[in-house]
């Protein structure tokens, strides 16, 4: 028997799990591993803090999504031994491979700024990135009744770089609904030079926040955070008062990569970035936000992805040349709340631009554009997700690597 | 768009970022630092060289990225760029500045 062996059962690991036990014949033998039992819709992280959706509405059991051929092992990776091909868990199992796939993504490290966890973390300093902290986001928000809330990105890059935005805006339309959006005051705090940094979403996008009220304090590069004081600071000396702070800390990925000894200073995993073969080692390969390519950090991209690697693995196997195919592709729907969404589609080569979404000059998608429609695409992608995307199944209309037909790419000019 | 940068014919976009890393030059680099009020050292070099090979591995840039690099702390970093180190760094090193994907 040989081994393939997958790191992490999330939205990327589950999928290839599904995608390779259909295609790999009976001498392979697939493992899975993750210290996880409960698998998180992570989109629906941000529709809970406004109690759009409740825990209970975002959970599975991982192993309802794993393959019957597939063995999942419920524990935590110590490291990766690459010289020698194997696995060490952290109760000292050892896990051979022939082809590794680490799928581990990202998670917030918010200890990496200066003062952001201690006795304010998750009681006026929140994250929306993990469930619990959009669990605890989401009492403090219904105790919320005036005053100043701020949202900061650490740094790039972040795991789904529209969210914060996206949670600005359902800030916005939350505290309308309340009826108290008169007292408060909502401040958009970023590293780059605006909340939208494309020339043309920019041109199209820029009036959303004047028409929302919201602030934009950019070039700002958070140093630390005063908990006690209730301000965060940069490095050139800027300050901003919160009465809430809404942090996006900077993104790591998994600790035993480090121990592995083959990421990057933030434990993301070299990776080639059209075949999406690892540059630590020629029989392992990368996909979603364990990598270093440079996609954005989104299931959508795991997705296209996964198509693509499940052919090079297997191509890998028979000791065939890889698809040098992937092309960065992204596609992502974007809440701008009061039950509107827009959709962007984009590459490595093309950032986003207006057009229809999947079928040229019909739609029925807005692309970089407000519709209701838009907002139904979004909240019918929960269904998608669990019955389609992590089973590995097609989804009609929309190819791993970007159409380029449908979209007004005259307008490109940076 | 093409312009002439301290008599060089490069390709730039709207905010005067270089589309062509390969048409960069010190003297390009000199004008450029000169529009954004920077008088060019040899201490901004290295920093600019090591921006451009990050560039080259597409490597995503931070600020703290570039304080831990080994190449100048976060505090240098200012002081060679004052007022938005990366963006202007960027710029002044022929490569894109920082953005997200929107």
């Amino acid at each position: 028997m040989k081994n393939v062996v997958i790191l992490g059962a999330g939205t990327a690991g589950t999928m290839m799990s599904n995608h390779l036990s259909k295609r790999l014949n009976d001498d392979w033998e697939i493992t899975i591993v993750d210290q996880r039992r409960i698998h998180h819709y992570q989109p629906g992280y941000l529709f809970i803090p406004f109690g759009t959706y409740t825990e209970e509405d975002i959970v599975k059991p991982i192993e309802k999504f794993i393959p019957e051929r597939a063995n999942f092992i419920q524990k935590p990776i110590l490291k990766v031994d690459k010289d020698n091909d194997r696995v060490f868990l952290e109760d000292g199992e050892v896990l051979n491979y022939d082809v590794l796939v680490i799928a581990t993504g990202t998670d917030i490290a918010p200890e990496e700024i200066d003062g952001m966890k201690g006795p304010h973390w998750h009681e006026s300093v929140f994250d929306f990135y993990t469930l619990d902290g959009a669990v605890k986001l989401h009492r403090a928000l219904e105790n919320f009744d005036g005053g100043h809330l701020v949202v900061n990105i650490a740094e790039m890059p972040i795991k789904c770089p529209v969210a914060p935005l996206e949670f600005t805006f359902l800030a916005d339309a939350y505290f309308e609904q309340r009826g108290i959006r008169d007292k408060v005051k909502i401040t958009f705090v970023t590293p780059m030079d605006g909340a939208f940094t494309k020339p043309i979403a920019s041109a199209h996008l820029g009036h959303l926040l004047e028409e929302k009220g919201i602030e934009v304090v950019p070039n700002f590069n958070i140093m630390s955070v005063d908990g006690e004081g209730k301000k965060i600071m940069d490095y050139e000396g800027k300050e901003v008062d919160y009465d809430l702070l809404v942090a996006v800390p900077t993104n790591k990925g998994a600790d035993y990569v480090e121990r592995s000894g083959f990421g990057d200073d933030l434990n993301y995993i070299p990776t080639d970035k059209a075949t999406l073969q690892s540059k630590v080692k020629e029989n392992i390969f990368v996909i979603g936000d364990a990598t270093n390519i440079p996609a954005s950090k989104a299931g959508s991209v795991a997705h296209f992805e996964g198509e693509i690697l499940l052919e090079n693995v297997l191509r890998f196997i028979n000791g065939q040349e890889l698809k040098d195919e992937f092309d960065g592709h992204a596609n992502c729907f974007i809440e701008t709340g009061h039950g509107k969404a827009l959709l962007i589609d984009f590459n490595y080569n093309h950032q986003p631009v207006t057009g229809t979404f999947p079928f040229p000059g019909i739609g029925p998608l807005n692309l970089l554009k407000e519709s209701r429609m838009n907002h139904m695409g979004k909240m019918a992608f929960k269904w998608i997700y669990w019955n389609m995307l992590i089973t590995g199944r097609h989804i009609p209309f929309v190819s791993p690597t970007m159409s380029e037909a449908g979209k007004n790419f005259e307008e490109t000019n940076a | 768009m093409e312009t002439t940068i301290a008599g060089h014919d490069v390709a730039v976009n709207d905010e005067g970022y270089l589309t062509d890393l390969s048409q960069w030059s010190r003297e390009v680099a000199e004008a450029i630092a000169n529009e954004e009020g920077i008088q060019l050292t040899d201490d901004h070099m290295p920093v600019i060289e090591y921006l451009q090979e990050q560039y080259r591995n597409e490597v995503p840039l931070s600020i703290r990225k570039v304080g831990k690099s080994g190449v100048v702390d976060i505090k240098g970093f200012y002081a060679l760029f004052p007022g938005g180190p990366l963006k202007k760094a960027s710029r002044i090193a022929g490569i894109p500045k920082p953005a997200s994907c929107i």
